[in-house]
């Protein structure tokens, strides 16, 4: 759960920019990215982002100790294309088994992991250099998003932490009741189940309560809404767009020149 | 004008076939302070909430009329401000001065306005923490108090309470009834709901109680109201001061063998290194601050966690030749036999869709005769709630269902999570009444609890960590 929380306080220049700049940033490079199914222009893509990681204040170090999740996926992505892969063209490289891995398929597994990373740095760097309510708080000014939506979400999100707590407890209480699976797949998925279920039940009526809560403070009565934190789209914020997508377009010219660009449509 | 005015109200939720409050006629005058009493289900709750305009014209039926100033309530809301009873779903944002600006920020206060209304609650509700500290991390009663600066920033003319210290400590709970005193000057009306009444007379001017049928039974200054009605508001459930409770009840003989022994048993960080033992026939209470791991000590001997140091030792008694292995590697049907565990929230335990089948899950999962669950349901007074959703139960009613629900697998030791929690003085004396039993027909009983009242009337025998 704490993957949620900002990773880093950082005055680092990047990290410092609006948050709904750093999100359209990383969304104009995330279709980049995904605009072309070869391998180097996400290999570029990962390049660039960690050259600019130490610009949004986060360190390879704790990167790498925060996204072993991803790392991890990565691996399985590659494993599973090297075994079902359906490309299996080009010359076998080895024997697994009755499995040829051919040059073909490998490509496509070094693509897909490639890809899975280079799209996922920016979402990390976005996310862990920017404070949940900074987000909401310019998503409502800078970005004109109802407040209904952004602070409503805000809100509820500070609920997710708790669900975990709930959980444990909800799994210790059926113990007590003598409810266990005892090694038996079909009773652990029913217990699962029936745990999630209460968890909703949980969680729903929690919504609830925080939702009056909130109506009783007056949120989204109908009047108009002031901002207790004022967030500035600046010009460096501008600048900082503009880089991101020069930026994307200049990774794109290098896949397109050395004719490795392999467009997802057409 | 009076600030509140009350005529023949009446609501009745949709969907169902009573009225959840009926016929109250109630004028307040500006700046008095109001003790709302009742027994359980008379309505409290619901007369707030239509106070603070929180019942949505589609989500029920409405008669009479309901005015605050002469405005109806439903256009009021601006002068009306509401702390409710649970810290974690009272709290907007992530960081204590961005949860008392949220309302601020609602009712379009310009922003250099805001900080110093905000820095002015907290102040006043005397939170010393900087506004960036992060809600998450205070304490429930800290919790409490920044609701409260929440609502009091709003400078709310009628300020309503709705059981705010029900879900806290003793000492939490003081914190806020001091900040309130504090925080509360006369020119803001009070209307409050609370169960322990001690703490709050001295808060308040006038007592009013509400009928279970509706309407209003009694309406004066405390000191008379309790004086005419305090023996039927007690044995309505409701803390009178100055009632008294049933003598206390102490184990008939001397203890008998050990059930289970804790051996510097510890949980790092939540539990320093704990010997204790508890035997058949006696009463343990285990008392200590918060957050010093009384719950976890509990946990660990009902053998729901892994303890990090030292271990918990079974007795053959307990558990015969399982005695060798811990609790906690224990199957949950043995488990569930041999230690029965109630938590202090009850709706985590409950598994059913009615209270007679919660009862039946032990002894099912046991292939045990169902004999026992008419006589549980009996002996704890839920025989008419047989077929009830336990979610739909009231609290006491839930706590009495957990407790019958760990007794339904016959085990010798039973360990309970603060079960007075929150609860009203009947259900307190019934569970005190029904404790004493089992210790007395030869159960351990062991609770972790911060009720000094429940401690004096049962426990043999307290540990203070």
């Amino acid at each position: 759960m704490t993957t949620a929380a900002v990773m880093v306080r950082s005055d680092a220049p990047l990290a410092r920019r609006n948050p709904v700049a750093k999100l359209v940033a990383a969304t104009v490079f995330a279709v980049g990215v995904l605009s072309t199914l070869d391998p180097l222009t996400p290999a570029l893509a990962i390049a660039a982002e960690l050259v600019l990681l130490p610009f949004f204040g986060v360190r390879y170090g704790t990167l790498l100790r925060r996204g072993w999740p991803l790392l991890l996926s990565v691996f399985g992505v590659v494993l599973t294309t090297i075994l079902f892969g359906a490309n299996r063209g080009g010359d076998t490289v080895f024997a697994l088994g009755p499995l040829d891995v051919t040059t073909g398929v490998l490509t496509v597994a070094l693509g897909l992991a490639l890809r899975l990373v280079a799209l996922a740095l920016p979402g990390i760097m976005v996310f862990a250099t920017t404070d949940p309510t900074d987000l909401a708080d310019a998503l409502v000014q800078n970005a004109k998003a109802p407040a209904r939506f952004a602070i409503g979400t805000l809100a509820a999100f500070r609920l997710v932490p708790l669900l975990g707590q709930e959980w444990q407890a909800l799994r210790m209480a059926r113990r007590a009741r003598g409810i266990d699976a005892g090694g038996n797949p079909v009773a652990a998925a029913r217990l699962f189940a029936s745990t999630l279920f209460a968890l909703l039940v949980g969680a729903i009526r929690r919504g609830t309560r925080l939702a009056t809560a909130m109506d009783a403070r007056g949120f989204d009565s109908g009047t108009p809404r002031t901002h207790a934190r004022e967030q500035r789209f600046a010009r460096a914020d501008w600048l900082f767009l503009l880089g991101a997508v020069l930026l994307t377009g200049l990774i794109l010219t290098v896949s397109i020149a050395t004719d490795t660009f392999r467009p997802v449509i057409g | 004008m009076s600030a509140v005015d009350l005529r023949g109200f009446g609501w009745r939720h949709a969907g169902r076939k009573a009225w959840a409050v009926r016929g109250v006629d109630l004028r307040v005058e500006r700046g008095e302070r109001v003790l709302l009493l009742g027994p359980s289900g008379a309505g409290k709750s619901t007369l707030l909430a239509a106070l603070a305009g929180l019942l949505a014209d589609d989500s029920g039926e409405r008669e009479g009329i309901a005015e605050i100033d002469g405005l109806d309530t439903r256009k009021a809301r601006e002068r009306v401000g509401i702390v409710f009873q649970d810290p974690e779903t009272q709290l907007v944002m992530s960081r204590i001065g961005d949860d008392v600006a949220f309302g601020l920020e609602n009712r379009g206060v310009p922003r250099a306005e805001i900080w110093p209304r905000v820095a002015a609650a907290v102040e006043a509700v005397g939170l010393d923490h900087p506004l960036d500290r992060a809600t998450h991390a205070l304490s429930g009663g800290e919790q409490q108090r920044l609701a409260l600066a929440g609502v009091l920033a709003l400078r709310p003319d009628l300020l309503l309470l709705d059981e705010p210290t029900a879900n806290l400590d003793p000492a939490g709970a003081d914190l806020v009834r001091a900040s309130l005193r504090r925080a509360t000057d006369r020119d803001t009306t009070v209307i409050m709901v609370e169960h322990r009444l001690a703490e709050v007379v001295p808060f308040v001017d006038r007592v009013v109680v509400l009928a279970p049928g509706g309407g209003v039974r009694a309406d004066g200054p405390p000191d008379r109201v309790f004086a005419e009605h305090g023996a039927a508001l007690a044995a309505d459930g409701i803390w009178v001061p100055g009632q008294p409770l049933p003598a206390p009840r102490r184990a008939a003989g001397a203890p008998g063998e050990v059930l289970v022994t804790a051996d510097r048993l510890a949980l790092a960080p939540r539990l320093a290194p704990t010997d204790l033992s508890v035997r058949t026939g006696e009463a343990v209470a285990v008392l200590g601050p918060n957050g010093v791991g009384k719950s976890t000590l509990a946990l660990l001997l009902g053998g729901l966690l892994t303890p990090t140091g030292g271990r918990v030792v079974a007795s053959s008694v307990l558990a015969g030749t399982d005695a060798a292995r811990p609790p906690h590697r224990w199957r949950a049907a043995d488990l569930t036999a041999r230690i029965g565990s109630v938590f202090q929230d009850p709706e985590h335990q409950f598994v059913a869709s009615t209270v007679r089948d919660e009862l039946a899950v032990g002894p099912r999962k046991l292939g045990r005769p169902l004999g026992i669950v008419d006589a549980l349901l009996e002996r704890l007074h839920l025989g008419h709630l047989a077929r009830a959703n336990p979610y739909t139960l009231s609290g006491g009613e839930a706590r009495r269902l957990s407790v019958a629900t760990a007794l339904a697998a016959a085990p010798r030791l039973l360990l309970l999570d603060e079960p007075t929690f929150g609860q009203d003085r009947r259900t307190w004396i019934e569970l005190v009444a029904l404790l004493a039993d089992l210790r007395d027909e030869g159960h351990g009983v062991l609770t972790v609890t911060h009720d000094p009242a429940f401690v004096e009337a049962l426990a043999d025998r307290r540990l203070t960590l």
